[in-house]
């Protein structure tokens, strides 16, 4: 691994174009070296009716994909020629939509014969975090419709300190406003919708709150309370706010542990469920506990977007990481715990 | 509680506080755990209440089935107390990180018995790391033994299910603190584990924690339809 850190002028005139296409987004990235954000364009996929099917949503990136890659270009206003290099979230994600957004950053990278970088979303959702917050080494939670885990760094990596056993809390908000009838809007994710419902829920209902370990499980806590609700002699909003306690207060006491565990001096929230201000609250009562600072990512950058994947390609490609396109098929399961962050030492 | 006018604290964790006391002239540990703000009351109240039981019970339970744990003193339900043993000594996690590897060996060997022992009992520990385990090295007769405390989040469980995610966590914490050699020490912990529960349940219960393996997410083990 070769250090081929430059100054900080050379790096504002780098430029590193990212790609993010895991699930239902298909984003475009670009930034500086410096991690300045010229450009942060995204389109989603909306499905007519239940989740995300893969195959739908991969054919609605193929379509939108031209199009948002010269937005964004347009956006950032630079030539495809200023480009330094070309990064791609390679994994985890749903592996009709990672190809098509492989396939994209492929051809780019060919076509200007640069650099191509292979980036970890996880990574990116922690990366986009520290960079928008200023956040130096943090207990990450990263909850989102795919994940939810508690990760510090730790010798060379990103260690798993906390994670869930089955579904993520992205996927157990879902799959419950979905069950209980809730539409799907544009603009208005299932978990906000949940989250206003949840707003004037009174009664609170004993749900099942499973921590085991480091380690929490949702799908019980998801069964039990569309339960409740068919069982009748509740209201939806009732059911909402209790979901939504019991399923944060089980993240929370993770993040609580994991802080006391490493004992770091900041905490960061990230990932889409990240915009949830009930969440937020409950953090940020932590972190005052602990007498640590407490960080959020910005709504803009919380759910998946192409920009955390140009700044984490942009520290990658800084320290010598590059994937050879022969090598850039991509990793489905992907952990983060797999990956190194030369950057961080 | 009148006692803590007179202790220290020993440790701020995440769910608990430990004072260090004295109950009628014996060096004591009072266990508070606190009321967390960011819940709400009612599940607050249940959560601690709920764990304090158990880990009263369990604390007990282990004793009965062989394992060394703290004598209780005293419990107090409403107030999330328990005023236990203090036992003099070091956490396995800080042991294992600083001897040979026979003796991390031996150690781990000898855990994995402990472990063995509870589960033989169904007894589940809930939150196996090398931070809640400790040996004890006070100069009387406890020597070298090796005590389990924090079964908080413990519970008395027929099911296999039950006993693969006891020894999963475990797994798990030893990658994310003893990252170094954690293959190694816990190939000995499930080798003392079988020695105890016999061959038959220990393939299950292996069996069982690859398959819990294979539920999380992002494994690449998980096979794909």
């Amino acid at each position: 691994m070769v250090n081929t850190q430059k100054t900080s002028s050379d790096n504002e005139s780098r430029y590193c174009l990212g790609i993010e296409s895991t699930a239902d987004d298909f984003g475009v990235g670009i930034v500086n070296f410096d991690g300045d954000i010229l450009t942060n364009t995204v389109d989603s996929y909306v499905p007519m009716e239940g989740g995300i099917h893969p195959r739908e949503a991969a054919r609605h990136h193929a379509e939108v994909a031209s199009k948002v890659l010269c937005r964004a270009l347009t956006d950032a206003n630079i030539k495809v020629r200023d480009l330094t290099c070309i990064a791609f979230s390679m994994g985890p994600g749903l592996g009709p939509c990672l190809r098509t957004g492989a396939t994209v950053a492929r051809a780019l990278a060919s076509y200007l014969q640069i650099p191509l970088v292979g980036v970890n979303h996880s990574i990116a959702h922690i990366e986009i975090g520290k960079l928008k917050t200023g956040a130096v080494d943090p207990v990450t939670l990263y909850v989102s419709g795919g994940n939810t885990m508690v990760t510090a760094f730790e010798s060379k990596r990103y260690r798993v300190f906390g994670e869930t056993l089955d579904i993520a809390l992205g996927n157990c908000l879902d799959v419950f406003a979905r069950h209980v009838g809730l539409k799907n809007q544009r603009g208005l994710p299932f978990g906000a919708a949940v989250e206003q419902l949840a707003l004037k829920g009174k009664n609170f209902i004993p749900l099942p709150y499973v921590v085991k370990g480091m380690d929490l499980s949702l799908s019980g806590l998801l069964t039990a309370a569309t339960m409740q609700l068919q069982r009748g002699n509740c209201t939806l909003e009732d059911v909402c706010y209790s979901l939504q306690e019991h399923a944060f207060s089980m993240v929370a006491e993770v993040t609580e542990r994991a802080l006391a565990h490493t004992e770091k001096k900041e905490v960061l929230l990230t990932g889409g469920v990240a915009a949830n201000k009930r969440l937020q609250a409950m953090l940020e009562a932590i972190a005052e506990e602990h007498n640590v600072r407490f960080n959020v990512v910005p709504q803009k950058f919380a759910t998946d977007n192409g920009a955390m994947i140009a700044w984490t390609g942009s520290l990658a490609y800084t320290y010598g990481i590059v994937t050879p396109i022969e090598e850039s098929y991509v990793k489905l399961r992907w952990r983060v715990d797999k990956v190194d962050v030369p950057w961080m030492n | 509680m009148d006692e803590l006018n007179q202790s220290v604290l020993l440790k701020k964790g995440a769910e608990a506080s430990l004072y260090l006391s004295n109950w009628y002239g014996r060096k004591a540990v009072i266990k508070i755990r606190d009321p967390k703000k960011y819940r709400p009351i009612v599940l607050d109240r249940q959560i601690r209440s709920y764990r304090t039981i158990h880990e009263a019970q369990l604390l007990h339970q282990a004793k009965v089935a062989g394992v060394a744990s703290p004598l209780i003193y005293r419990v107090n339900v409403s107030e999330a107390t328990i005023v236990m043993e203090y036992i003099e000594g070091v956490q396995v996690k800080q042991y294992l990180s600083r001897v040979s590897k026979t003796e991390c060996e031996r150690v781990c060997l000898r855990i994995g018995e402990l472990i063995g022992k509870l589960h033989r009992e169904n007894l589940i520990h809930g939150d196996l790391t090398t931070s809640n385990m400790l040996i004890a090295n006070d100069d009387v007769d406890n020597q070298g033994k090796i005590f389990l405390v924090d079964f908080g989040l413990g519970e008395k469980s027929v099911e296999l299910e039950a006993k693969g995610v006891d020894l999963h966590l475990l797994k798990r914490a030893l990658q994310s603190t003893h990252f170094a050699f954690w293959e190694s020490c816990f190939k000995d912990i499930f080798m003392g584990y079988r020695l105890v529960v016999g061959v038959e349940l220990a393939e299950k219960v292996y069996e069982k924690i690859i398959e819990i393996e294979k539920r999380g997410r992002y494994v690449e083990e998980r096979k794909q339809l």
